[in-house]
């Protein structure tokens, strides 16, 4: 068999498989501009594809997320700043595009919490050490202070 | 005919359940040690029964039986053995009975192994077991019964999800599950020592190695996981900070938190209120994992099929179970004696400051899963919590706990001296500092995080072995009197600096990404595509006859300046009977990197689309894991943390001295 003949063969047979090929970032999306691109991938990663379970567009097969790439790279291509884009989008799709939240209200709770547990923790743990500073340790009992004595004394290495 | 007695014993293990959960603390209440001791029979035969309910289900599966309502849908007649077998548990009403499988192994483990227990604590710990395996089970048989019938039996199946097959399918359910349910034993331990109101340190002992079990085979688990979704979802992520990875995160940092403050424990006899309540939180988070994951509250590849009832059904053992024991705690808790004594610098200090952290990173991660859900609930406003927040929350935090890892590992109980600490981890820091500053200045406008990633991991797994080093070194002796104390040392020492070095080599993995390369080409076959120092050439596109498939592949070559070193076969697999395709990543491991390729679609001049990528040091990231595990698995063989300890320590104690007294405890 002729190579073109095989190659006929595997795009019929792949061809048959194309509604369930959507991929992620695909040659055909990429722009010619490596510099561009980079700052298109950037924003893609922190974009969810709203389809998808907790995926980026840039790592989601979905149609609705190479669209939403291609919709990056046009307003990249009209000369906008990572920001206008990202804010194009949230006017467009609202707050739920973005992987990582924005800091308001409704989100503080959130964003506060690693330091509300780190301070609300660390607060009882410098509480129980001064509860201990404030106790004198006890003295050694005869027993104990026998047992140290002898302890010394031996002079093996432990 | 062996289905129908699998269900039977199915249902007789619920009966037996009911019992184990309600004589065994009768007994201890009425003092009847006798019914107490039920606890032990009944635990062990309920394992027998589901183990006999879960081998009449593979039956079913193995000779293709599809008058079963889970088998016909999951199963297929030419499906490989392996994925017959695997696929018992590749549905939502197979693991189930594969987790109440596992949880009744616990029970009989315990039952069997820890004869030497106060029986009193034994027979509460399997009561509270019982109760666990029998809301599973009630929710099988009412919501998931595997043992459905459906007559007429349909001829051929629906073959099972093509993501699903795969090896991973027949490891990391199993070791996930005995990561998760292990900690359920942990958790029966700290609610009978809620009900008996006795908790001391040989609690605490009794308790580390089923810590340490269940945390081995988590850390193994979600390892595997990753791994397998790295090589099968095809663009080269290996975390997705999804919620149902998350859900097996939490229990892990909590568990984490747990075997430090149990060690703790045990030593000093401080935290154990906190102990306590790590214990209850580990299964917590586990039982949540469950609900996320079984309920349909979330979609992904791991919740096989949602249904509202199944959800509300475990939502319910949900909030009793973790409702009654935080009770429980709150009501028992404060009436355990607590001597919460410690330096400010010291070895147990430093431990509380690791579970703190520890306990924080957790809190945010559970904070992250569900405050998406939360909001939405309360005001209808839809946010998303993705990689960015853990990576900016989580990021500073962990560089946190490693950078205290090896400098509290070097104090002593008790009171122990920050600056000899220093002293000792000085070699590491300054290995750390110095690979780093090489690395910015070599790979000059390189991701600098990566560089200070990779500076961390070097002082964390030099700086894991300063303790033992410090404990092994002695100026001017031979290195036969060396080599003693090394023998000499306790293997839960060499476990910990082992678990620790292995958390650097799975941070430089984690580091190294940033040096990552990919490439996104359209590729005609013969054209060289350069990909970090390698170069990929696809040679020829090939089709291929799987038993339940059919696939292409293409043939490519890695060469190195030139010269050919490898050739990966990237695939796209389809599956008639699901009418699906999944992509099969060509992948090959050189050295401690992998070049990973994927396959996109084809055109009509003979190219085809790829996605292609060097990893350097990927692969350190799972071997991190595995070196892990095996501290663990080190430290698990320390004579002192082995199960069954106490029996042993008391024969022995008996032999050498019949006469003397029992020390006092």
């Amino acid at each position: 068999m002729t190579s073109l003949r095989r190659i006929l063969l595997l795009s019929i047979v792949l061809a048959g498989l194309a509604p369930s090929l959507a991929r992620a970032v695909q040659p055909d999306e990429v722009l010619p501009d490596p510099k561009l691109e980079a700052r298109a991938r950037g924003i893609s990663a922190g974009l969810r594809c709203l389809v998808c379970q907790n995926q980026s567009i840039d790592d989601s097969k979905a149609e609705l997320a190479r669209d939403l790439r291609l919709l990056v790279r046009e307003r990249l291509n009209l000369g906008e700043s990572d920001e206008q884009v990202r804010a194009f989008m949230v006017k467009r799709y609202g707050d739920f595009i973005l992987l990582k939240p924005p800091l308001d209200l409704e989100t503080a709770f959130l964003w506060g919490m690693p330091a509300l547990v780190l301070a609300a923790g660390g607060m009882a743990l410098l509480f129980g050490l001064r509860r201990l500073q404030s106790t004198p340790a006890a003295p050694l009992s005869q027993a104990e202070r026998d047992r140290l004595a002898a302890v010394l004394d031996a002079d093996t290495p432990l | 005919m062996v289905v129908e007695t699998g269900h039977y014993a199915l249902a007789l293990a619920l009966a037996v359940a009911l019992l184990q959960s309600v004589l065994p603390l009768w007994g201890t209440r009425s003092g009847d040690s006798g019914l107490a001791s039920i606890a032990v029979p009944a635990a062990i035969t309920q394992f027998l029964l589901l183990g006999y309910a879960f081998a009449a289900l593979t039956y079913a599966h193995v000779v293709s039986d599809f008058s079963l309502v889970t088998v016909a849908e999951n199963s297929l007649t030419t499906k490989p053995l392996i994925y017959k077998i695997a696929g018992v548990w590749g549905n939502h009403e197979g693991s189930m009975l594969l987790w109440v499988l596992i949880l009744a192994a616990f029970g009989a483990a315990v039952a069997i192994l820890e004869r030497g227990m106060a029986n009193e604590l034994r027979a509460n710990t399997l009561a509270v077991q019982g109760w666990i395996s029998l809301a599973f089970l009630c929710f099988i048989l009412f919501t998931s019964d595997p043992f459905v019938r459906r007559f007429p039996a349909p001829f051929e199946g629906q073959d099972l999800n093509p993501l699903l097959q795969d090896p991973g399918l027949a490891i990391h359910p199993p070791l996930l599950y005995l990561g998760y349910v292990g900690s359920s034993i942990v958790f029966s331990f700290a609610v009978a020592a809620l009900i008996s109101g006795r908790l001391d340190a040989a609690w605490a002992r009794y308790v580390r190695p089923w810590v340490l079990i269940a945390w081995i085979f988590l850390t193994l688990g979600i390892a595997m996981g990753s791994y397998w979704a790295y090589y099968t979802l095809g663009w080269g992520g290996f975390w997705f900070w999804d919620p149902v990875e998350n859900a097996s995160l939490m229990p892990w940092l909590a568990g984490t938190a747990l075997l430090h403050s149990a060690a703790v424990m045990e030593k000093r006899e401080v935290l154990k209120i906190w102990t306590l309540f790590l214990a209850i939180l580990t299964f917590s988070l586990s039982l949540l994992g469950t609900f996320l994951v079984r309920s349909g509250v979330l979609t992904s590849v791991h919740s096989f099929a949602s249904d509202p009832t199944r959800g509300v059904f475990i939502l319910i053992i949900l909030t009793v179970f973790i409702g009654g024991s935080l009770a429980l705690y709150a009501w028992r808790a404060p009436s355990l004696n607590q001597r919460s004594l410690f330096a400010p610098v010291s070895r147990e200090s430093a431990l509380a400051v690791n579970n703190l952290l520890l306990t924080t990173c957790c809190a945010t991660v559970l904070t992250g899963t569900l405050y998406p859900l939360t909001l939405e609930a309360l005001t209808g406003d839809k946010i998303s919590v993705g990689t960015p927040f853990f990576n900016l929350t989580l990021g500073p935090l962990v560089a946190l706990i490693v950078l205290l890892m090896p400098l509290s590992q070097s104090l002593a109980w008790k009171r122990g001296d920050l600056l000899g600490a220093a002293q000792r981890v000085t070699v590491a820091a300054l290995g750390g500092l110095v690979v780093a500053l090489v690395l910015v200045a070599v790979v000059r406008g390189g991701p600098v995080l990566a560089a200070v990633g990779l500076g961390l991991a070097v002082y964390l797994i030099v700086g894991s072995f300063a303790d033992v080093a410090s404990r092994i070194w002695a100026h001017g002796q031979p290195a036969r009197v060396m080599l003693a104390r090394a023998v000499g040392l306790p293997r839960s020492a060499w476990g910990a600096a082992i678990v620790h070095a292995g958390l650097g080599v799975t941070l430089m993995g984690l580091a190294a990404t940033g040096w990552g390369v990919e490439r996104i080409a359209t590729a005609k076959l013969g054209q060289g595509i350069d990909l970090g120092p390698y170069q990929a050439t696809i040679e020829n596109l090939r089709s291929r006859q799987g038993p339940n498939y059919s696939e292409v592949l293409a043939h490519t070559v890695i060469s190195r300046g030139g010269a050919a070193v490898a050739v990966v076969e990237p695939a796209k697999r389809s599956f008639p009977a699901r009418q699906t395709t999944v992509t099969e990543a060509g992948i090959v491991t050189l050295g401690f990197g992998q070049i990973y390729i994927s396959l996109g679609d084809q055109h009509a001049d003979g190219s085809i689309d790829e996605r292609m990528f060097w990893k350097p040091l990927v692969t350190t990231i799972w071997i991190g894991a595995v070196i892990m595990a095996f501290g663990g698995i080190v430290s698990l063989s320390d004579r002192r943390l082995r199960i069954g300890f106490a029996r042993r320590a008391a024969r022995v104690r008996a032999a050498a001295s019949p006469a003397a007294p029992e020390p006092a405890e």
